[in-house]
């Protein structure tokens, strides 16, 4: 246990992926040169991503003990200087905004990895999946994703957990940008390759819409850099003329550096660069009209993927806005809180509405994520205590939640190889411990009090009341809507009559259960003690919107 | 008399410093004179391929023992500076590379590869004193010296119908460019009455404030600056010069379209750099606005639309290509519009930029055509679908292959994003400057640029991972084990200098220097 420190724990659960991937990928480059056998292969490459995505997580729930929050502030921070010329470190740390982020991520990835693996399986349903690989294609049997060229999966898997990692740990404004960018690679494959029918159109899409969003933060961030002034560097000098260290440009934003700087086109400086920030990381929210992607992506991506997706990476969107917009730019976020609390509602409503026609249950999960993560936009733009707070939760919450939808709808799409809500119909009677867990899932995910959805959707609303009384009175509408749209997706589902074409079907099995218990048991403790989360996050959050000029 | 012997001496002291070119000249005759030995022997090229590295060697290593600091040679004919020596090694990086592609492949037949060879060194000879020229006529000559070599090159497939056609294309284009630019030339040489480039600025002020009317100075200025691009604008292969280009590319021996996409593109901008950077905006460098230069003329705003429209058309036009030379062809365009960004924003910062991706560039450009030869050796074909299944057939040549397109796109961690970045915060270094909304504008479309142009390298990205075989692979032929070592040693370099790029920038910055008089 000596293992983890406060200097390293944050790059030790950053880079032990990193190093699987490694391994895996000289493996992979061992059995071209030596001959090894594809099984062997394939199985190391599984224990290797099982190992490394789980000291990962045991690095990240380290960091999440070692944080402490009477201290408040950056904690466990590692620092190097990585390229002087352009005053750039390796500049690690976390505070209240991203410890939970940490957390999750590491949870979320060592759980997606473990739904990565063929294993722990009974012989009917592994026969179901088709994850008997008996070594040939047939079109009319498509293999499981995970017995399909393996280690690839496993080192773009690794790769994929790294780059979460590190954009939330990276307290330098370039390292995030790398980190940011590096996360896009192996999803565009993890999409790709072992995605579904329309996988090529998904994945594209998923990386051009990505991409135009982070080039225009690009520069944003080059834009900010110019503007800031010296500050220490890792080594004890001074930097040659700018700085990249978040910290620091936000010590420089409540002296006014950047409120002060000349306009770009005729628009205030801090404005146009909110405005670039604001869009690359509204495209990863997804904000309306920017969400287009999700769905697409989500309905592609093997299961693990859509955990990772919902869980993790829509998480960061607000997560950048909140380190970069509001710590750096507190002025403009003050100008734009009302339109990002319009953008809010406008996800939350609309997005809901737009599941209550959706047909594939996999497209309904991922519009809920479209409407979930708008109330953490409503929340965050009223800038109060509980409004900010809650939207943090609430990434935590939805972090949770939607992971376990994405995997419940794997666990029948596997079984039927459909997901198509009309074709279910009485499931309840053949899968009993499936449909519990599934109510849960559910349940939680539209707020029922005592699971974790409902704390952080009523401090939102509780958090914004105040100040856009009108928006949340819109936005609380939806609460019905939600209700509805998974009320009637159970209904369709799990109860009446059985449709015969199910009988017989296998209920949940070990790899199942692994993934789901542990979510299971976070969505009912986070219901009656979200303090756990909130006691974390709150010192800094609260300073952070201390510092925006109020309304 | 002794007038006529001082320049003789001048002449007889600059030889000293002219080494790494007269071996080069030398190097072209010595190999000529090989290519007569070993008829129908089967290690011929390795040895003529060793011959012409040797010489590529021995010019390095007069290269590498030439005294540092700056002097005019050659009665202010060429210069030895810096900046020229930072693109002499690009030159002999990119030559020595291209030997190696071409030695072990397909495109040239063992009995005429030491052709070859000779004028691939004649070319490296002219790129050489490109970067180093600084007199118009200088200028004019070195360009005209890799034209002619170029030509040839490009129709080396005597009995191809497209090389036939690259080859006569590029001779009209070029001859109408290199005629349009000495035309240019001549109206400078009229108006200033000088053609070094050191005293350009001098004799543009000088002539400013001596009566002459204002508005017609100018705009002769103005229209000789255009014309003088069009030579520029034609090696570099920008927008609207770059006609030629796709189909030269196409018809052209793959390994010379790899060196060609780099070599005289770097020269072109060395000549670039000198002439606007380096004459036009004065020797005492006061940073130019984007619509004022030195003698008001706004080169800094027409080389600026140049680089939005080039890199604009180039990646529009690539996103429809189906064949991969063409494609990368589009692409280079597209390369040499982001380059141009460098150049209009006039800065060291701008000029350091364009080296740090000049650099970066040759070693993604030649991997990227090095996978080219290698999968139209298996299947005859440079189209996309041939690309199919890549990664299974043959997995270093596709993942190399990816590393280099995403590189090209500017992703990070690769080395791409290093010399896009510095592209980029050249550019709005300058915003807060006059005006600098047009340098905004011009950062907007270039990262706008950087992702379409994403759409066109997944495309070959998606066939290679994602899509299944278009046809049943042929048993594709053993790799030659030099091109397993290029790609990988081209692969890494990319992923290396994307982490870690300090020993570029300390290079560059060392070899700002350019000789200004």
């Amino acid at each position: 246990m000596y293992l983890f420190t406060d200097g390293n724990v944050l790059s030790l659960a950053t880079f032990f992926p990193l190093a699987g991937a490694a391994v895996i990928v000289l493996l992979m480059i061992a059995r071209a040169m030596l001959g090894l056998g594809k099984g062997l292969v394939d199985q190391a490459s599984r224990w290797i991503a099982l190992v490394t995505s789980g000291l990962s997580m045991a690095a990240a729930i380290a960091a999440w003990s070692l944080y402490d929050p009477k201290l408040g502030g950056v904690q466990l921070v590692a620092k190097a200087v990585w390229i002087r010329d352009f005053n750039v470190e390796y500049f690690v740390g976390a505070d209240g905004i991203s410890i939970s982020m940490i957390l999750l991520s590491g949870l979320i990835s060592f759980i997606a990895t473990i739904a990565s693996m063929p294993w722990w399986g009974s012989h009917q349903a592994n026969e179901m999946a088709g994850m008997h690989d008996d070594g040939h294609e047939d079109p009319h049997h498509p293999k499981h994703f995970s017995v399909r060229m393996v280690p690839g999966y496993m080192a773009m898997l690794l790769l994929l957990q790294t780059g979460m990692m590190g954009t939330f740990a990276s307290l330098d404004m370039f390292l995030f940008y790398v980190f940011w960018e590096v996360m896009l690679l192996p999803m565009y494959f993890l999409i790709g390759v072992w995605g579904g029918p329309r996988k090529e159109y998904a994945a594209i899409k998923f990386f051009l819409y990505t991409l135009a969003g982070s080039v225009l933060m690009l520069l944003a961030i080059i834009a900010l850099y110019y503007t800031s002034q010296p500050a220490l560097l890792a080594d004890g000098t001074m930097s040659n003329l700018h700085t990249f260290n978040i910290l620091e440009m936000a010590k420089q934003a409540q002296a006014g550096v950047f409120a002060a700087a000349a306009p770009i086109l005729g628009f205030g400086f801090t404005k146009i660069v909110f405005i670039g920030l604001f869009i690359g990381f509204a495209i990863k929210i997804p904000m309306f009209p920017f969400h287009t992607w999700l769905p697409d992506a989500h309905v592609e991506a093997p299961t693990p993927i859509s955990v990772i997706l919902a869980g993790v990476l829509l998480k960061m969107g607000i997560y950048g806005i909140l380190r970069f917009n509001y710590a750096i730019l507190p002025d403009a976020t003050a100008w734009a809180a009302n339109a990002m609390a319009v953008f809010g509602v406008i996800n939350i409503v609309y997005a809901a509405f737009v599941c209550l026609a959706q047909k594939d249950l996999k497209k309904l999960i991922a519009y809920s994520s479209v409407s979930h993560m708008g109330f953490s936009l409503l929340g965050m733009a009223a800038m109060t205590p509980q409004g900010i707070s809650g939207a943090v939760l609430n990434l935590f919450t939805h972090g949770i939640i939607s992971p376990m939808l994405f995997l419940i709808v794997g666990v029948i799409y596997d079984r039927a190889h459909h997901r198509e809500i009309e074709k279910f119909g009485g499931l309840a009677t053949v899968l009993p411990e499936y449909t519990a867990i599934m109510g849960l899932a559910f349940f939680a995910s539209l707020g029922l009090p005592g699971l974790a959805g409902f704390v952080s959707e009523f401090m939102v609303f509780s958090g914004a009341f105040p100040v856009f009384t009108t928006y949340t009175i819109i936005s609380a509408t939806s609460v019905i809507i939600t209700a509805a749209y998974y009320l009637w997706a159970i209904h369709r589902m799990f109860l009446g009559k059985l449709n015969q074409a199910y009988v017989g079907y296998p209920d949940l099995v070990w790899r199942e259960r692994l993934t789901l218990y542990p979510l299971a048991a976070f969505c009912i403790v986070l219901g009656f003690y979200p303090q756990m989360i909130l006691s974390m996050i709150n010192g800094s959050l609260h300073e952070l919107i201390r510092n925006i000029r109020p309304l | 008399m002794t007038h006529l012997l001082s320049l003789v001496d001048v002449n007889l002291a600059s030889v000293a410093a002219f080494r790494p070119e007269l071996t080069l000249t030398f190097g072209a005759m010595f190999l000529f004179i090989l290519d007569l030995f070993w008829k129908g022997h089967p290690g011929r090229p390795a040895r003529l391929a060793t011959g012409a590295l040797l010489v590529l060697g021995v010019a390095a290593w007069f290269l590498a023992s030439q005294p540092g600091g700056s002097r005019l040679l050659f009665n202010g004919m060429i210069a030895t500076d810096g900046f020229a020596t930072f693109f002499k090694w690009l030159f002999l990086l990119a030559a020595a590379l291209t030997v190696l592609i071409a030695a072990p492949g397909k495109d040239f037949p063992p009995q005429r590869i030491g052709e070859f060879y000779a004028l691939l060194m004649a070319m490296v000879l002219g790129l050489f004193l490109m970067a180093s020229a600084t007199d118009l006529l200088m200028v004019y000559l070195s360009i005209e010296l890799v034209s002619l070599c170029s030509y040839v090159l490009a129709g080396f497939k005597k009995n191809d119908r497209r090389a036939a056609e690259a080859s006569l294309k590029y001779v009209i284009y070029g001859g109408v460019a290199s005629g349009v630019m000495l035309f240019g030339m001549s109206y400078l040489f009229g108006l200033l009455g000088t053609t070094s480039l050191g005293e350009l600025a001098g004799h543009i002020r000088h002539l400013q404030a001596t009566g002459l009317p204002a508005a017609a100075t100018k705009l002769t200025l103005v229209v000789a600056v255009v014309l003088v691009t069009a030579g520029v604008g034609y090696k570099i292969a920008a927008v609207p010069w770059h006609m030629w280009c796709p189909d030269v590319y196409e018809g052209a021996p793959t390994p010379f379209t790899a060196f060609l996409s780099v070599g005289p593109k770097a020269a072109g901008f060395a000549v670039a750099l000198r002439l606007f950077y380096g004459a036009l905006s004065g020797p005492s460098a006061v940073a130019p606005g984007f619509g004022e230069a030195v003698g008001s003329i706004p080169w800094p705003a027409i080389i600026g639309i140049m680089a939005a429209v080039t890199m604009t058309l180039g990646n529009l036009t690539a996103l429809a290509q189906t064949n991969l030379k063409r494609l990368l062809a589009y692409s280079s365009i597209a390369h040499a519009g982001y380059m141009l960004m460098g150049l209009s924003a006039a800065s060291d910062r701008g000029t350091q930029a364009i080296m740090i991706y000049l650099l970066i560039y040759v070693v993604m450009n030649l991997g990227a055509f090095l996978v080219v030869i290698l999968v139209a050796e298996a299947t005859g074909s440079e189209s996309i679908l041939d690309y199919r299944g890549l990664a299974r057939r043959h997995p270093l040549a596709a993942t190399a292959f990816a590393i280099f397109l995403f590189s090209l796109t500017g992703i990070p961690p690769f080395a791409g994003f290093v010399g896009k970045w510095y592209l980029f915060v050249a550019v709005l270094d300058r915003v807060p400057g006059p005006s600098g909304n047009w340098y905004a504008v011009l950062a907007i479309i270039g990262a706008i640029n950087s992702a379409i142009s994403l759409y066109y390298y997944v495309r070959v990205i998606r066939a290679m991972f994602i899509d299944l075989p278009y046809a049943e692979p042929r048993q594709a032929p053993a790799t030659p084990l030099m091109y397993q070592v290029l790609l990988s040693a081209s692969a890494v370099a990319v992923l290396v200098f994307g982490l870690w790029w300090t020993p570029m920038v300390d290079w560059t910055a060392a070899s700002l220097h350019i000789f200004k008089g």
